[in-house]
């Protein structure tokens, strides 16, 4: 019974601060790309501008909720609820600091990978229910986009698996307690940062919406919430990937005097914040040439780092 | 890869620079007296409606946000019955100002003039005339024509000469 | 766990059932991905959760991405509807769905027959998979690699293409076009040998 009860509360803690981080994100990302752009961002609403999160939910459930009548209602409607399930579910396998997990699942990884690949389905129906040509278009690009990258950013991370030897997120954690995967997998890092930003469409992989090209691309037909929970289920997702990239290549929550979660959260930021620099800095490539890098460039180069690492743990051991 | 690198480290440090923003309602910007912002119609130095009803603003201007009637006092002076600008057209580009002859017309750096309701943009000639002779405060322009009104008959204007007598043979 | 396993079933049954009498292509393929993800449960229930992990990635996330994808490309209409309701009249599905009975009966009972494996008994985790597919299955591994690699090639083959009538080589990128030329941005893709004046 107090397992249950403990576990229940473990849920709910970490679905609050997750969905708090990423709404607090909003309002971190527009001040962080007014710092770098020489403005000063949202700083009206409160001090620092940090209630200008709470207007802007207000003004989203306030938005009128319009379905097109054209559109395919119940997958319309299926969309949005579709991404941030995925996102959300994929918390559920991380392993925050010792004990802070809700499930450490022997597939841990895999499960990620999983809800990630269920995740594109969001986009792609989004994109395809709102009868709208840039709607639709965008679904395209994103059903291509989110295939080519999956494959790399599954592969990339089967060197940090090999290491460690289990798919669980704890023990990859502890099998980083000499050294972290950054060093020996760096290639791999930088594979799956690449492939987390594609995965998150995040500029300046953001092709699916592009909205110089596409209007908003596939949710170019959606408002008031369902809006919303697009807009959330992007910034839930960036705070996965980031989690993740400290979580297998950082060490997690390992780390000197400070408690555990403590750690955890300051890598984490500290790759929110390299996403929002992303955004700030680079721009947008070509669609064709964001699909050349992904076969041609990318899944070469990560399974060649899969080979050797293999070739490197078997030798050693 | 190197460049996009040293993209996001220039980037980074921009963190540092000074900000370009002007937190505006506290803070604001000096704007020069030729400024092009809300319309007035000014005075004479006498105290007297500068504007003579020409029209020649309402044909000016690019948008016809201008509308006016002309009218005459018993002595003859012109001066518009109403004058009207609508302020949700204007687009504040000064042309009303150039092609007026009396210096009737003027652009202020006033630019604050927000309504939450759109009919109150309609600025009458009330709202229009200011007590004051604006940017150019000495000149007057029934002081110079050569047009006879009340208190100023033929020939009594600056640097006119007295009318001529035609039935005399002196020059 | 028998209680998952069974709701998971029943749910694979009943979307591949209205997988197969949507009229709308795209509902049902959002069934059939339902019904995917239900036999991963079911995969899951039975101690593979690897299996079940990797139904979901490749079959739930990556291939029916694809059939979505083309369907979409498609841009299937009213008329598709229309075609779809006229080929479902009863005389189409009768047979088949009287034989597939008769086999359901069949196994319904050679299992009640049987009695069947305890569930979940032993779990399946990645290293038996990895073991048993890299020792006693090997052949059957690398003749499906070599399958794959045929199709790797022969998709790559089709997917070059000749250039069109009309349709010169460089024209197809625009980048390389645009070296071809010169850098020569008027000249891209023009009709005329690289380096003519
Ligand atoms: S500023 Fe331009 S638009 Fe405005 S009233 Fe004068 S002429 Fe018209
Ligand atoms: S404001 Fe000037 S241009 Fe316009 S009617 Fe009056 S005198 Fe003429």
């Amino acid at each position: 019974m107090r397992e249950t009860i403990i576990h229940i509360v473990t849920v709910l803690v970490v679905l609050f601060v997750v969905l708090n981080i990423a709404a607090g994100l909003i309002w971190v990302e527009r001040r962080l790309l007014a710092l770098w752009q020489d403005r000063y961002g949202p700083n009206r609403v409160g001090p620092f501008g940090l209630l200008q999160v709470a207007a802007d939910t207000i003004k989203l459930f306030f938005k009128e909720d319009w379905v097109p009548p054209f559109a395919d209602k119940w997958v319309f409607i299926l969309a949005p609820g579709i991404v941030m399930l995925t996102v959300l579910m994929s918390f559920t396998v991380l392993t925050f600091a010792p004990g802070i997990a809700i499930a450490d699942l022997n597939i841990g990884l895999l499960f990620v990978l999983a809800m990630s690949s269920l995740g594109v389905y969001s986009v792609v129906l989004g994109g395809w229910a709102s009868d709208n040509k840039y709607a639709l278009l965008g679904g395209l690009r994103a059903a291509a986009q989110m295939l080519s990258y999956e494959v790399f950013m599954g592969l990339s991370l089967m060197g940090v698996v090999l290491m460690a030897g289990s798919f669980s997120m704890s023990a990859i954690v502890e099998a980083q307690r000499k050294m972290w995967f950054v060093v020996p997998q760096f290639l791999g890092f930088v594979l799956f940062l690449i492939a987390g930003v594609a995965e998150t469409r995040r500029l300046p992989f953001d092709i699916p919406e592009a909205e110089s090209e596409l209007v908003a691309g596939f949710h170019s037909e959606y408002s008031g919430m369902k809006f919303g929970m697009f807009f959330v289920g992007e910034y839930v997702g960036v705070v996965l990937i980031s989690a993740l990239i400290s979580i297998l290549f950082f060490g997690g929550w390992l780390g000197p005097v400070l408690p555990p979660i403590v750690w955890f959260l300051i890598k984490m930021f500290f790759f929110i914040g390299f996403f929002i620099l992303l955004r700030a800095a680079l721009p947008r490539p070509r669609f064709d040439q964001l699909m050349d890098w992904g076969w041609k460039l990318m899944l070469p180069l990560a399974l060649a780092n899969l080979l050797v690492t293999g070739a490197i743990v078997l030798a050693v051991r | 890869m190197l460049s996009v690198i040293r993209t996001l480290w220039h980037i980074f440090l921009h963190a540092f620079h000074p900000r370009v923003t002007v937190q505006y309602p506290d803070e604001k910007p000096y704007l020069a007296p030729r400024y092009r912002g809300r319309i007035i119609l000014s005075r004479d130095p006498d105290g007297g409606e500068r504007c003579v009803a020409c029209y020649l603003c309402a044909v000016a201007c690019p948008v016809d946000c201008i509308s006016l009637q002309a009218t005459e006092d018993e002595t003859g002076r012109r001066y518009p019955e109403f004058f009207r600008i609508n302020f949700s057209r204007c687009i504040f580009c000064g042309y009303c100002e150039e092609a007026c002859p009396t210096y009737a017309i003027q652009l202020t750096p006033d630019f604050e003039i927000c309504e939450y309701n759109r009919q109150n943009l309609v600025y009458e000639k009330e709202d229009l005339l200011i007590s004051g002779p604006g940017k150019y405060p000495d000149y007057s322009f029934w002081r110079v024509a050569g047009v006879e009104i009340g208190g100023k008959g033929k020939g009594e204007s600056e640097r006119e000469d007295p009318p001529a007598d035609l039935r005399s043979l002196m020059p | 766990m028998a209680i998952l396993f069974y709701v998971a079933g029943a749910v694979a049954i009943f979307a591949t059932l209205m997988v197969l009498t949507r009229l709308n292509p795209v509902h049902g393929l959002l069934y059939l991905i339902v019904s995917l993800l239900a036999v991963a449960i079911v995969f899951f229930t039975l101690g593979a959760p690897f299996m079940a992990a990797l139904e979901v990635i490749i079959y739930a996330g990556a291939i029916m991405v694809l059939f979505v994808f083309v369907v979409m490309l498609l841009n299937l209409g009213k008329r598709q509807v229309e075609q779809e309701r006229a080929w479902l009249k009863p005389g189409m599905w009768v047979g088949p769905v009287i034989l597939a009975a008769i086999l359901i009966v069949e196994v319904i009972f050679l299992a009640t027959r049987t009695g069947g494996a305890a569930m979940g008994a032993v779990e399946i985790g990645p290293k038996q998979v990895g073991i048993s597919l890299f020792g006693p299955y090997l052949i059957g591994v690398e003749l499906a690699s070599f399958l794959l690699l045929a199709a790797l090639v022969g998709a790559y083959h089709l997917g070059m293409g000749k250039p069109q009538k009309g349709e010169k080589e460089y024209g197809n990128r625009t980048d390389e076009s645009r070296t071809a030329a010169g850098r020569d941005l008027v000249r891209a893709g023009a009709d005329r040998p690289v380096g003519a004046p």
